[in-house]
């Protein structure tokens, strides 16, 4: 059970085998996915016909690779671009309710922070319908009322980072606040003792650091709403972020194109988390 | 009648490093046997190695004259009191209690009545329905002990289990634990780095360095008649010098030390002779203090000096005394009878032992 | 000073409440009331639970109901079962390196899309795919061997998907519970099943708990995967409120359908809770 604990051979083996089973089973999707990125057919699977590039390079039918595809690479911007959105937006709620709940004692707290919990046990497609249906509301009323159109109430991209950013803060509120939890208050009041303000001790001490953690709960919200599939789908208007673009392609039949701009995003998420990790180890 | 416990050229290695090297040792029945080391001596494991958490490289274990070697820890009849006490927090004190009754078998009612016992008998009756987090230090120590006493193990070891009480606290385990061996009768391993605790507890004691026993003995062989340097400077507290023997005659010798004194010490039957690089220890309260060298006449180690500072500690009160030489400090007791309030530092004082208290051993590496 | 702290805690409180009560509260306030709309005529609207009695007649829909909520009980059973013994490995048995090398390599397949996971499932799975053409090259076959669009399919993907918000909680409970307790657990003799039993198990069960309820809300709520490794007839919830908003404009219905998912996710996550005695705030935060 724990290596002190002597076990007989044949367990131990068995044990070991089947963590390394789990372990392919775990790799093996992903593996696939990479490896016929550059297969040169029309199709992600077997057989295999020959080592290509071009699946990202390739500029001309049928082959044509991500980095020629506009539809993707437009995605893939849309893609960025709301994530960057969520992302700041998620940070800076985030660090806010993690100070709120940290730092001060008021009726309701309890409930509240139970209620801040809640986007996370909330299925996501019903947090896309939610927000699509009372947006929806409000732009009709407002139509009836003032013959305002706001577009911005219109499925779109404007809801889809609302919808996203509407549970990405609780994971930010959750991951700040565990950091700022485990911070020293002593420092501040040093901070003060040596003639600091209550800002500046905040602004000079506690901020930076909470650093590693805003640059992890920052990566953590950008992958989680570049992934994001769920809510997404609801509040979809007519620029589609990279998850439903390929969502669509995958419905009407799979190119290796597809296996290109998947191993791509492993290589990009790959890269962010190592930059987070380095970060955290920093701190 | 066999010996409770019996090790018989116990040996591991860890890759290249011998953590424990050719250990043997008896513990005679209802004893109480301590193993008191630096850490890193490898007294942890030869703890884990007779509660079977650790293979042996080579060697035996006997327990009541039966190889356990082959018989796995929860098969074993040795049990353990770990270093934090390892008490089960999703339990409370009935079920911890009653945990190793219920593998053993035994019937409900059987198991709480033994339950009620032991709890009676480590004086905290009633606290069963306790959550293990709600006790005090202390309390949780007591429960750890019963907890294996009520499978009236043959061996009880307990791996330092005092380590994390505090200072006050961990006086009156000493005390306690002593009265519950004797009250349960039991043979107790104890094994732990703090010399007072050893001292105090412990019937017989082994004094451990870099995997090997150094010497084996009741506290009072450790203390007054060291085999070893290490001993010697391990067990209670000692001054030092080191020297090269000039004269060695039956059991006296002189050494000059590195600084120049001349000092008469013993051997104690060690082979020691003229020329040899030695060192001698002199426990502070084997030197005499006094205002001038007449009161020191009797004495063949004499030395004066300048009191350096006072350390002020009750009836434990010492000085450190600078001799002229310069050779470095010497730790004297400081008797708390009034005759010496008027010492300060820079005062000369007179110091003076007899050789027979200054205990010769062969530097090390020689 | 006071009102200085007064000032603080308003100007923090104040994203937090527009945030939970625009985003989250009204307009799941404002579903249910659409739920309980009935269309009279253009435009015209009355109060009633005519959407709620549509799925208590409709049998595909009640059916479907159903039949989401068991898939995704036994989805996380099966994730529980998986995970347990994995996470163990990492958090008692591996040592230094190792230990985390095995917890890094668990997230890995985390940090890309469900959608590139998913997706990596039906190369495998499918007619042409991998395993077909390997059971064929074995002989086991004689011909190529569907294994998408079946429920085995629907399960496998749920389980990959969900596998690490069950090894994280469990390797950090498992992970707390000092070693010296597993062998107290042994010298007091105990065996490996009552250790498991008595000592493991009770401990790990914060982690379990928080486990199972991510599991559980993922893969009822899940889209992608039922669609995609369960072909047409997967008769997922998720798929039912998907075609009432977006295929059939329904969003009367689709918003009961939307609330009835709420409610049945709502249910059983507070039904775990209250049966293992924890709180929402220990298990998630």
């Amino acid at each position: 059970m724990i290596p002190s604990i002597p076990q007989p051979r044949i367990v131990s083996l068995a044990y070991t085998g089947y963590v390394i089973a789990f372990f392919i089973f775990l790799g093996l999707p992903l593996v696939v996915v990479a490896v016929f990125a550059f297969n040169d057919s029309q199709f992600p699977s077997l057989p295999w016909e020959g080592f290509t590039w071009n699946w990202f390079f390739g500029s001309e039918r049928p082959m044509i690779g991500v980095f020629h595809e506009r539809s993707i690479l437009r995605a893939i911007g849309t893609s960025a671009f709301v994530a960057v959105l969520v992302s700041i937006l998620s940070v800076t709620v985030g660090l806010s309710n993690a100070f709120l709940f940290n730092r001060y004692r008021f009726r309701g707290q309890g409930i509240l922070y139970i209620f801040m919990l809640l986007p996370l046990v909330v299925p996501g497609i019903v947090l896309g319908i939610s927000i699509l249906v009372f947006s929806s509301r409000v732009a009709n009323g407002m139509w009836d009322v003032a013959h305002w159109d706001i577009e911005a109430l219109r499925p779109g991209l404007t809801l889809v980072v609302l919808g996203q950013f509407s549970f990405i803060a609780t994971i930010s509120t959750l991951v700040l606040g565990a950091r700022l939890q485990k911070f020293d208050r002593s420092l501040e009041e040093a901070a003060m003792n040596l003639g600091a303000n209550r800002l500046t001790a905040v602004r000079t001490i506690t901020l930076p650091y909470l650093g590693p953690a805003m640059v992890g709960a920052f990566v953590v919200a950008f992958l989680m709403s570049f992934e994001n599939f769920n809510t997404t789908l609801m509040l979809v208007g007519s620029d589609a972020p990279l998850t439903i673009a390929m969502f669509d392609r995958l419905k009407e039949g799979s190119t290796p194109l597809l296996n290109a701009v998947s191993l791509l995003l492993m290589l990009g998420s790959s890269c962010l988390a190592l930059v987070m990790i380095a970060f955290q180890k920093r701190g | 009648m066999y010996p409770d416990l019996e090790c018989m050229n116990l040996t591991r290695r860890f890759g290249d490093t011998v953590a424990v090297d050719d250990v043997s040792f008896t513990v005679p029945a209802g004893s109480f046997f301590s193993i008191l080391g630096p850490s890193g001596c490898g007294k942890t494991t030869i703890m884990r190695m007779i509660a079977g958490f650790l293979e042996p490289s080579s060697g035996d274990i006997h327990i009541r004259g039966r190889s356990v070697i082959d018989t796995p820890p929860n098969k074993r009849p040795v049990n353990m009191v770990f270093q934090h006490l390892a008490l089960f927090p999703m339990m409370n004190i009935a079920d911890n209690i009653g945990y190793g009754l219920r593998r053993a078998g035994v019937s409900k009612p059987e198991i709480e009545k033994k339950v009620e016992e032991a709890l009676d008998r480590i004086g905290l009756p009633g606290i069963g329905a306790r959550k293990v987090g709600e006790l005090s230090g202390g309390q949780k120590q007591r429960v750890a002990i019963a907890r294996c006493m009520v499978l009236e193990p043959e061996v009880l070891l307990l791996d330092e289990p005092l380590g994390a009480l505090d200072l006050k606290l961990r006086e009156r385990m000493k005390v306690e634990l002593k009265a519950l061996q004797a009250a349960f009768d039991t043979t107790f391993v104890y094994i732990t780095h703090d010399q007072s605790e050893a001292l105090v507890m412990s019937d017989r004691i082994a004094v451990m360095n870099e995997g090997r026993f150094e010497q084996v003995g009741s506290g009072q062989d450790l203390y007054y008649r060291p085999d070893t340097a290490f001993v010697a400077g391990f067990v209670g507290d000692a001054n030092r010098w080191s020297g090269r023997i000039e004269r060695v005659s039956g059991d006296e010798m002189e050494m000059r030390t590195d600084s120049g004194i001349l000092m008469r010490g013993a051997t104690h039957g060690r082979a020691l002779s003229a020329g040899d690089r030695a060192d001698v220890f002199v426990r502070p309260e084997a030197i005499r203090i006094a205002h001038s060298t007449e009161e020191l006449a009797h004495f063949d180690n004499r030395i004066t000096g300048k009191v350096e500072s006072i350390l002020f500690n009750g009836a434990a009160s010492r000085i450190l005394v600078q001799d002229s030489a310069g050779s470095g400090e010497i730790e004297v007791n400081l008797p708390q009878s009034g005759e010496f309030s008027g010492l300060s530092r820079g005062s000369e004082v007179q110091i003076g032992w007899s050789g027979a208290q200054g205990n010769c051993f062969a530097a090390e590496g020689s | 000073m006071r009102s200085e702290a007064k000032l603080g805690l308003i100007l923090l409180l104040t994203p937090l409440l527009l945030w939970l009560s625009l985003l989250i509260f009204i307009p799941h306030v404002d579903m249910f009331l659409v739920s309980l709309r009935e269309r009279v005529g253009v435009g015209e609207y009355k109060i009633s639970l005519a959407n709620y009695l549509t799925f208590i007649n409709e049998p595909l829909y009640l059916h479907t109901f159903l039949r989401t909520a068991v898939m995704s009980i036994l989805a996380t059973m099966i994730t529980l079962l998986i995970a347990f013994p994995v996470s163990y490995y990492i958090a008692k048995i591996a040592r230094g390196r190792t230990q985390s090398a095995l917890f890094l390599l668990c997230l890995v397949p985390f940090w890309v899309s469900e959608l590139v996971r998913t997706f990596g499932w039906m190369i495998l799975l499918r007619e042409t795919g991998l395993i077909s053409n390997l059971l064929q090259f074995l002989g086991l076959a004689d011909g190529p061997v569907e294994m998408l669009y079946n429920d085995a399919a629907i399960m496998v993907g749920l389980v990959y998907t969900s596998m690490l918000f069950m090894v994280v909680p469990l390797v950090t409970t498992l992970e707390s519970l000092p070693d010296e307790v597993i062998e107290a657990g042994y010298d007091l003799g105990g065996n490996g099943l009552s250790v498991l039993r008595e000592i493991v198990i009770p401990h790990a069960a914060p982690g379990i708990v928080s486990g199972c309820i991510v599991v559980f809300m993922l893969s009822l709520g899940n889209y992608l995967t039922p669609t995609m490794l369960g072909g047409k007839d997967s008769l997922w919830f998720t798929e039912l409120i998907y075609s009432q908003f977006i295929v059939r404009f329904n969003w009367e219905l689709g918003a009961a359908f939307g609330f009835l998912l709420l409610g049945l996710s709502s249910l059983i996550v507070w039904g775990m809770l209250k049966l293992t005695g924890q709180s929402l705030e220990k298990t998630m935060g």
